[in-house]
């Protein structure tokens, strides 16, 4: 089971600013190990957010996404308190969800 | 008489053809595999079915002028249309120039912000990308002195 996303969702005003910084190692496929073999691609492929339980974020991410992958959006009307959930889903099926509690 | 089976055989044909046309409402198009694969900037939007984009002010794209490290390049892109069905970072030197495709939701900002690779100083274009189908872009060169595909 990957890391934990670090999520940091801040209320500023009426909108909610979200923060994300998630754990994979996005090879692009493009590497080739020491023996001169490729690395074979592993990336996330679908990320998805919600506040609180409707979604508000939907992406699909290339092998171009960088390593340990940072996201930033910005939720337009929200308070303190609310939940954020974000999840991803990767080539080899893995995926992953947190939540955050709006501060 | 149509037997039951071949009602069900024909409908699913004609689900297959309107999912591929992007004709069924509400159904979650998988992802664009083809898209991300694609080999160059015009290969990805033929892949993605779009026309190639106009320039507009109203697509911004925020990135660095010179990136020391393009394994990490952060870019920031928004837009102020209305209208924006999704929108698209494109870096066009990459291996694979689509990064990352948006899709844009009423609740949210039309800003995005994430990091990218970068192998070599190139172009970096952010794309809106219309419910009428039209796609007008931003870009903004970037300088990369250490290349981040690992090539």
């Amino acid at each position: 089971m990957a890391d934990p996303m670090r999520i940091r969702a801040q209320a500023a005003g009426s909108k909610i600013n979200v923060r994300v910084l998630m754990s994979h190692e996005m090879e692009s496929g493009q590497r080739k190990d020491v023996n001169g073999a490729p690395i074979p691609a592993w990336h996330i492929q679908e990320v998805s957010a919600t506040h609180n339980g409707v979604e508000v974020l939907n992406a699909e991410w290339g092998p171009g996404v960088s390593k340990n992958p940072y996201l930033q959006f910005t939720v337009k009307n929200g308070k303190a308190g609310d939940k954020i959930n974000v999840t991803w889903k990767d080539n080899k099926g893995e995926s992953r969800t947190d939540e955050a509690t709006v501060s | 008489m149509q037997t039951r089976r071949e009602v069900l055989k024909r409908s699913g044909v004609v689900a297959a053809l309107l999912l591929g046309a992007g004709l069924l409402p509400g159904a979650a198009l998988a992802y664009q595999k083809n898209a991300f694969e694609a080999k160059s900037f015009e290969d990805a939007f033929k892949a993605l079915g779009l026309p190639m984009p106009v320039e507009s002010a109203e697509v911004m794209l925020t990135a660095p002028d010179i990136a020391e490290n393009g394994a990490v390049v952060p870019m920031t892109m928004a837009s102020s249309l209305s209208g924006v069905k999704k929108m698209l970072l494109l870096v066009e030197k990459n291996p694979s120039p689509l990064i990352a495709q948006f899709m844009v939701n009423a609740a949210v900002d039309i800003q995005y912000q994430t990091r990218a690779k970068m192998g070599e100083s190139c172009d970096v274009y952010a794309v809106a990308v219309m419910a009428d189908g039209k796609t007008f872009f931003a870009r903004k060169e970037v300088k990369v002195t250490l290349g981040g595909c690992g090539g």
